[in-house]
């Protein structure tokens, strides 16, 4: 009997073990679903559902105030929006700095023409562990993950592959 | 063309005072012979008795996963980083071998690692080591295979 018992421990160990470890996501992969408090102070918290998205190509953009990457591409992913917004395409801007606080400064400095939650670990860790940043993953109309950019990634290629993902979708 | 100069010149104007407090690029100035390659630090925590390891970076990284035993010291940009380094390392002698890392960004753009570099050295530090990681923590040790420690 505390054999059984044992063997159980060891197993429910192992399984909490691996539930700790994330999953790295790839490309084809579902993008991991979200609904989290928009923070721009204008929509006194709307939330912003990943889910509630389908349909439309969406940037998933991790970032943070102190990432100067990550800083001077916002003006660029604005411009994405205004130039495709109404063609089905959609920046979601999470950010990773440890409080809203921060993230809200920065919001006050640089303008944002797309929505911007606060992510966690938790976050990080249902999107396979978001250890470095600039980090960009482009999520296709069907949900699915069509692309995923780490470091630096010059806005014109991020254009064109857009532009590819919202032609599957509908006449430009 | 000139209207693409002009808004990658003005956001850069604009931009400037955001992102000098970070300081990215000054983790060049980081002595070469002081970096540390990643399989240097996991052969040293295969050995066993590694020195103590600090990350200088921000907490949601470090929340998710860090190097096993390493300490979080808090941010190199940051006063408070700092002082924290200050209290996590101010009981050990000076001569004993410390290594840090961040890996938030890459390399030449890390706002932290050379601000904590400096802070050991003029606490008269003489065996500071820093962790090389040039792409990210993600890139260059967790998913290189390196050991890590899931959550905070």
């Amino acid at each position: 009997m505390s054999r059984v018992l044992i063997l159980a421990l060891l197993l429910g160990l192992a399984a909490s073990a691996h539930a700790q470890t994330p999953i790295k996501l790839k490309v084809g992969d579902v993008a991991p679903q979200f609904a989290l408090v928009d923070l721009r102070a204008d929509l006194q918290g709307h939330p912003f559902d990943l889910r509630a998205q389908r349909g439309k190509v969406v940037l998933v953009d991790f970032w943070a105030s102190w990432c100067a990457p990550c800083i001077i591409a916002i003006p660029h992913l604005s411009q994405l929006q205004k130039k495709y917004g109404s063609r089905g395409f959609q920046v979601v801007g999470v950010s990773m700095d440890d409080s809203a606080n921060v993230t809200k400064k920065t919001m006050r400095e640089i303008r944002f023409d797309y929505p911007v939650v606060l992510g966690d670990a938790k976050l990080g860790n249902l999107y396979g562990g978001v250890l470095g940043l600039p980090l960009q993953i482009l999520v296709g109309a069907d949900g699915k993950i069509l692309a995923i950019r780490s470091g630096d990634f010059p806005p014109e290629a991020l254009d064109k592959e857009i532009a590819a993902a919202l032609k599957k979708i509908g006449p430009s | 063309m000139r209207l693409a100069i002009l808004t990658y010149l003005l956001t850069v104007l604009l931009l400037a005072p955001l992102t000098a407090s970070a300081a990215p690029g000054d983790a060049l100035t980081i002595p070469a012979a002081v970096q540390m390659q990643p399989a240097e630090l996991a052969a040293m925590l295969k050995a066993g008795n590694p020195p103590p390891i600090l990350q200088v970076g921000f907490s949601v990284m470090y929340q998710q996963a860090h190097i096993p035993n390493s300490q979080y010291a808090g941010p190199g940009n940051k006063d408070d980083g700092l002082l924290n380094l200050k209290s996590h390392v101010d009981a050990l002698p000076r001569d004993q071998l410390v290594v840090i890392y961040c890996g938030c960004c890459p390399w030449e753009k890390c706002p932290n690692i050379a601000a904590a570099y400096k802070q050991l050295i003029g606490m008269g530090f003489t065996k500071v080591r820093v962790l090389y990681l040039a792409s990210s923590f993600g890139d260059d040790w967790v998913d290189k295979g390196y050991p890590v420690t899931r959550g905070g």
